[in-house]
Parts: C-alpha cells; sequence; structure tokens
C-alpha cells in the first residue's frame, strides 16, 4: 500500500498555493477554476436528498465508502462555492471515517476564507464540512455494527 | 441651512454625499459603491448626530416624566408622529402607530384586525410580488381562522394581472395586501385603482410601503387605503423605527395588540380598560431614540423634495437599464413601465452569489438571493436575481462603475 498523504500535508498544499496570490482578484480566479474544472455530478445525484442546507447556492454532496475509505462527489450551481467544494474534496476524500472526522481544516482559515466570505456564505461552507463529517461519522459507525 | 443652499441647487449629489459619512469608507481596498439601498438605506449626519444628541441631553422615558428631559423626550417623539403624518398625508396624527418597522406594523394589523374581522371561508389577496413579511402573518391568521391567503399573479413583465385581480375579488375578500413597490422589481403598483375597487365590494386594503415610502410621494388620503406601513430604516432612518397609519375608525373598532404599559387608561383585577389612539397600540416603552431620529430623516427627505428626488432616481434608473441591456447574457426580470429605482437581472450561465461576491471583491454592494420573494422567483423560474437599488446619494459614475464590475465578473465566471 503506497504512502496516503495526510489531511494535515493536503492542506498545507494549499495554503502554499495560496500563499503565491497577491491579491483577492487572483484567488478567487483561483477558486473559480477548481470549480470549473470539478467534474459535474451525473443528474441522478442531483436530488433533494443529496442537497446540503444553509447555502444560497444549491450544492449536491455524495459520498461511497470503499475499502475503508470515503470518497466524495459534489456539485453546485454556483462556481466560487463549487471550487470551495473542490477544495474540500481535494482534503477529505480518500481518507477513513476516523481521520474526516478529526480533520480540523485549519486550512480554510489560513486561506482567509472565513474572514472574507461573509458570514452568510461561510455558514455555507460550515454546513458542507458539516455534511462530509455526517456522511463520514455514518460510515464509521455501518462499519463497527458489521464487525458485531 | 445646509438644506436652503441645497434646494437652490437643481440635484447636487456631491454636497448630499457629504452629509452620508459612510459613503466615504473603503471595501476590499476600493471605494465603497452602495448599490442596496432596497434592503436598508444609509444615514445622514442629521440622523447620526440626532440619534447622539438625544442620548446626550434629553433621553429620558415619555409620556409619564413631569421632568423636564420627559418633557422634551416626550415632545420629540410626538413631533416624529406629526413628521410622520405629514410625510404620508394622514388627516390625523392618532392614525400613526410606530412600531419596530413595517413587518411589526402588518403583523400588527393581522393580529387585531384580522382576528377580529376575518373569519372562516373569508379570503385575503395578496399580490405574487409580495415580500414574506406581507404573505406569513396572513397565512398564520388564516391557518387559524379557516380563511384563504390568495395570489394574484404577476405578468411576464413584472406588472400584476389585473384582470385576475377583478376576478379574484370576491365578496369573500375581506382584505387585500399590497405591496406599494415590488421590492424584487422595482414595479409600482396601481393601488390607488386597487382601493377603489375593493371598496366597492366593502373588503379593506394595507398597502405596504416598505419600498414607497423612500422612491415616491405618499398621500394615504388620496390612496384612500385602510392601512399604510413602512420601515424608518428604508426611508434613511435608524433601524427599528417604522409606522403604521390605520384609518382612525378601523384602529378605534379594533382590538388592542400588546398588553402593558403606556396602553392602559386604568388597570385593576376587576376591569382593564386601555388608553386612546396611539397609545393603545404602544405598550411599553417604545423604541425612543430611533423614532425621534425618524423625524430626522424625514425633514432630510423633505428638505431635498420628493419630487426631486423621484426625478434624479428615475433618471439614474433609466440609465442603469440601458446599460445593462447592452451586457451579453443579461436579462432584466421585471421591465413595468412604473417602476422604482431597483433593477433586478440574472445573467446566463452565472449564479447571482458569484457575481455578489465577485462584485464585492470591487467594493460593491449589491445583493443576491431571493430578496424574501420566493413565490415571485419560482415565477419567473429563477433561484434569485442579482438586484442593484439606488437612492438620492447614488452616482451616474457608480453606475457606470456597477457595469465595468458586471463585465470583469461575468467575464472571470464564464
Amino acid at each position: 500500500m503506497t504512502a496516503r498523504p495526510s489531511i494535515e500535508e493536503l492542506e498545507e498544499e494549499i495554503v502554499e498555493n495560496f500563499s503565491l496570490f497577491d491579491s483577492w482578484d487572483e484567488k478567487y480566479e483561483y477558486i473559480i477554476d477548481l470549480g470549473k474544472k470539478l467534474p459535474a455530478l451525473e443528474d441522478e445525484h442531483k436530488k433533494d436528498d443529496n442537497k446540503v442546507r444553509g447555502c444560497q447556492s444549491t450544492v449536491w454532496l455524495v459520498a461511497a465508502y470503499k475499502d475503508g475509505l470515503v470518497e466524495f462527489k459534489a456539485d453546485s450551481d454556483a462556481v466560487i462555492v463549487k471550487g470551495l467544494i473542490s477544495m474540500l474534496i481535494q482534503v477529505l476524500s480518500g481518507h477513513t471515517p476516523d481521520e474526516i472526522i478529526q480533520a480540523k481544516l485549519g486550512f480554510i482559515d489560513r486561506i482567509g476564507m472565513t474572514t472574507h466570505l461573509a458570514q452568510t456564505r461561510s455558514n455555507g461552507l460550515a454546513a458542507m464540512v458539516k455534511q462530509m463529517k455526517n456522511f463520514a461519522l455514518a460510515f464509521k459507525l455501518q462499519n463497527e455494527s458489521a464487525k458485531h | 441651512m445646509e438644506t436652503l443652499t441645497r434646494s437652490e441647487l437643481l440635484f447636487d449629489v456631491d454636497s448630499i454625499r457629504e452629509e452620508f459619512p459612510i459613503l466615504k469608507r473603503m471595501v476590499k481596498g476600493k471605494p465603497l459603491v452602495y448599490l442596496d439601498n432596497a434592503a436598508t438605506t444609509q444615514k445622514p449626519l442629521a440622523v447620526i448626530d440626532g440619534l447622539t444628541r438625544y442620548y446626550s441631553e434629553y433621553n429620558a422615558n415619555i409620556h409619564r416624566g413631569i421632568h423636564s428631559l420627559a418633557e422634551e423626550a416626550t415632545a420629540a417623539f410626538e413631533a416624529s408622529r406629526d413628521a410622520v403624518k405629514e410625510f404620508i398625508g394622514a388627516a390625523h396624527r392618532e392614525e400613526i402607530i410606530f412600531t419596530r418597522g413595517a413587518t411589526e406594523a402588518i403583523n400588527l394589523v393581522a393580529y387585531t384586525w384580522a382576528r377580529k374581522f376575518v373569519g372562516a371561508g373569508d379570503e385575503i389577496l395578496v399580490s405574487g410580488m409580495e415580500h414574506h413579511s406581507n404573505i406569513v402573518p396572513w397565512q398564520i391568521i388564516a391557518e387559524e381562522k379557516g380563511a384563504k391567503v390568495i395570489p394574484i399573479p404577476v405578468l411576464e413583465d413584472g406588472t400584476l394581472d389585473m384582470e385576475a385581480f377583478q376576478r379574484l375579488l370576491t365578496e369573500k375578500t375581506k382584505l387585500v395586501a399590497i405591496v406599494h413597490a415590488s421590492n424584487s422589481l422595482g414595479t409600482i403598483n396601481p393601488v390607488k385603482y386597487i382601493v377603489e375597487q375593493a371598496h366597492v365590494i366593502g373588503a379593506k386594503v394595507l398597502v405596504d410601503g416598505s419600498q414607497s415610502a423612500v422612491h415616491l410621494p405618499i398621500d394615504v388620503q388620496d390612496i384612500d387605503c385602510d392601512f399604510f406601513v413602512f420601515s424608518g430604516h428604508k426611508v434613511y432612518g435608524p433601524t427599528g423605527s417604522g409606522a403604521l397609519y390605520g384609518k382612525k375608525a378601523l384602529l378605534e373598532a379594533m382590538p388592542v395588540f400588546h398588553g402593558g404599559g403606556e396602553m392602559i387608561k386604568e388597570v385593576s383585577f376587576d376591569r382593564t380598560t386601555y388608553n386612546e389612539l396611539p397609545y393603545k397600540y404602544e405598550a411599553g416603552t417604545p423604541n425612543i431614540a430611533d423614532t425621534v431620529a425618524l423625524k430626522f430623516a424625514l425633514d432630510f427627505v423633505n428638505g431635498i423634495g420628493k419630487e426631486k428626488i423621484h426625478q434624479y432616481e428615475q433618471g439614474l434608473l433609466a440609465y442603469a437599464t440601458d446599460a445593462l441591456e447592452q451586457i451579453k447574457g443579461l436579462r432584466i426580470i421585471g421591465k413595468a413601465p412604473e417602476k422604482t429605482s431597483v433593477i433586478s437581472f440574472v445573467v446566463e450561465g452565472v449564479h447571482p452569489q458569484d457575481l455578489g461576491i465577485l462584485l464585492d471583491n470591487k467594493g460593491i454592494a449589491v445583493r443576491t438571493g431571493h430578496h424574501c420573494t420566493q413565490p415571485l422567483m419560482d415565477r419567473f423560474g429563477i433561484p434569485g436575481t442579482t438586484r442593484a437599488s439606488f437612492a438620492l446619494y447614488t452616482t451616474y459614475a457608480e453606475i457606470d462603475a456597477l457595469v465595468a464590475g458586471l463585465e470583469r465578473s461575468i467575464k472571470t465566471l464564464l
């Protein structure tokens, strides 16, 4: 098994990328680019059950559990939000439920997203993180009950 | 004194802007371009200083005290009532009830008048362009009473379907609750005509003036509406101030709302009697400071002149409409012939939230989303719009900044 980069290491990568930007214009352009590159979610997943509440835009989030690791896929009708999710996926996808549950995600603050985005939008980001952790928790519990 | 000089000039927007300290601030390193005036307007020095003066010089609880401060505070509070009466053209000062804003005023009517006079099977007509504040209070009472809330449909251009209105107006209709000017679209509704028609069948009419009081001359006697509500903070006044106008006979016939101090005549455990209008509906210590300062806001508007403001804002609206329509893929939602200075739009392939974030990054404040009018957004099959709304201090240069900002943002997003 090849060594998986830890969540902290992946966060560090994003922080380093952002340190290259001088202005918020550049940061947004980067986030928008990430959003555009994130593959669209298949239509079958774009249903109410997969919506994340608490965002001004619509966000769909799905998770799969395979070989002990959680894989996330997501989409949004707003591209900046989609870029933000893309970063969350980049950091959290491919980790164990425990790793995801314990992730502190300090990078959000370090790249200035909590202070720069207005309260309402930050809450959207918070809602996404919460939903991802909820998925991880659900897989963990499923796993434990399967063992018994 | 400044007011005198100003009124002599045609419309000196630069000197008007001097009265609004907040307009000098920078946002994200750029000069603030504030185009969210339909949500709330900024405050002139007259209001800001007036609030400080109130607390520094004559703060006291009103109506009961016999000391000098109480007298001064009471006089200022009641002077504000006279100012509101004049501002909306009411016949009597006791027809003005101070509230926290339009929402509380609507709820007051819902919980008193509607609770008494609306019954099972009755209907309340609203419009499809109402703010949630002029839908939900009626739904609450309708559910309690077994009545129905029925929307008058909105046409493609953002005007009301007046044929449908005539059809929906029946002997079952007890109330028509209608917005004077739409916060999302800017549409100015023919309220005088609506009142005339409603009165023919004996229905009462509440006009939500939240968006009209700041832009249009208001004459409630001419409109002949039974109730009129507005919020102070949308007329350059403090948040937490506002008023309900109601025809005297109606206000007298209505049951009381909140019980407490000020609204009583005599209290005993056998029988409590209630105070006269307007105090009957002003229980507890009111928001004295903000209500006092509301007068300073209205004086400020009157000092410039409603007609002149309207003319200037209509110029801004026409200029912005033309400029925005040049932007590829941009579609204005709401093209009524009569509009306040509000423009809602969507851009093909671009989410309003993304536009809002990128414009904010350029120091431009607009509003994005459903603007508390979800049924209206559903009507147009859109999740929301980007809305730019102008005030008397908005400049043509700011509209240019909006257009340039939009063009750049759209390019980045597409």
